[in-house]
């Protein structure tokens, strides 16, 4: 499939943003989000081509404003949800709950 | 969009990983100790300098460097290094007329056992749109000219099949051992975007 993930040889992206001596990770959240594909990777519920696909199904425009580990997020939440491992509103009443401070 | 956009997510993307990881550590999906052990492994255990290794064996040993372009996964895993996302590895050589570089149009592929995660740029819209139709000019980017008669290979990386450049030994440094050679390897070079750096003249 064709999609904005599909960026070889695209024009007008500009310059290169490259940072040098770069972290690994820019922030404790990327940690975990990486840590928990790859755990649920090895978890063999799906394979890496079904974790690519996942990643790029994302809404075009925002495949391209995201971030690196948004996508990764986004194709976790999304195969957690089609594996019924995890369901949709189990997610959004647990955000819901960090969201509210604890009395 | 921002130029460091990474670093400041929506709120909503740090409650959303929060709730993954807590549902799933419940669920017994997820062991929490594996994942500090994951993250342990990709900060600190492995990186650049495990590609450094190999290439400067390759540059000290004949033997091992054709072993390491007849069956680089194999080569590579004598130094002690494998595991995900360098499974069927492709070791490239550059030469005098030949300049290698690699990208993933795609998404982000990459050689973890070598070079460890990628670097924000490697995985960038700009680098994926632009390494494979304007090669001189992104390699300018990165302060490196080669010349008009040199050509530049660009590699795309899949899923299935990793990359490695073996860069030029650089001149003048043929008094150094393995382990000061290895030191002359940069990441970038085993990208593909630098070369190694030179080696320092020694005041005796």
């Amino acid at each position: 499939m064709n999609g904005a993930h599909d960026l070889g040889g695209m024009h007008g992206f500009g310059p290169i943003d490259n940072e040098g001596d770069e972290p690994i990770f820019h922030a404790d959240w990327e940690r975990r989000a990486f840590a928990i594909t790859l755990a649920m990777g090895a978890y063999g519920a799906w394979n890496l081509d079904q974790s690519r696909f996942a990643r790029e199904c994302s809404d075009p425009a925002h495949y391209l404003s995201g971030s690196y580990y948004e996508h990764w997020l986004d194709g976790l939440e999304r195969l957690l949800i089609e594996s019924g491992l995890l369901s949709e509103q189990e997610i959004a009443e647990r955000v819901a709950d960090l969201a509210t401070p604890a009395a | 969009m921002s130029k460091h956009h990474h670093n400041a997510p929506l709120p909503d993307t740090v409650l959303r990983v929060k709730a993954l990881e807590s549902l799933l550590i419940e669920k017994g999906l997820v062991d929490p100790e594996a994942l500090d052990e994951l993250i342990d492994t990709y900060e600190t255990k492995v990186g650049p300098r495990n590609g450094a290794a190999v290439v400067a064996r390759a540059w000290c040993d004949d033997n091992y460097k054709q072993r390491l372009l007849t069956d680089a996964s194999a080569a590579i895993g004598e130094l002690g290094f494998s595991g995900r996302q360098g499974e069927d590895m492709v070791v490239l050589e550059n030469t005098p007329d030949v300049h290698n570089m690699v990208v993933c149009t795609l998404c982000s592929c990459y050689p973890w056992p070598v070079l460890g995660l990628p670097p924000v740029w490697y995985k960038s819209a700009p680098y994926r749109a632009r390494a494979v139709i304007e090669p001189r000019a992104v390699l300018a980017e990165f302060g490196v000219t080669l010349d008009d008669d040199v050509e530049i290979r660009v590699w795309d990386s899949t899923a299935e099949i990793r990359y490695l450049v073996l860069p030029m030994r650089p001149t003048g440094s043929d008094d150094l051992d393995e382990h000061a050679l290895s030191g002359l390897v940069t990441r970038d070079s085993m990208i593909g975007v630098g070369l190694p750096q030179a080696p320092v003249q020694q005041n005796r």
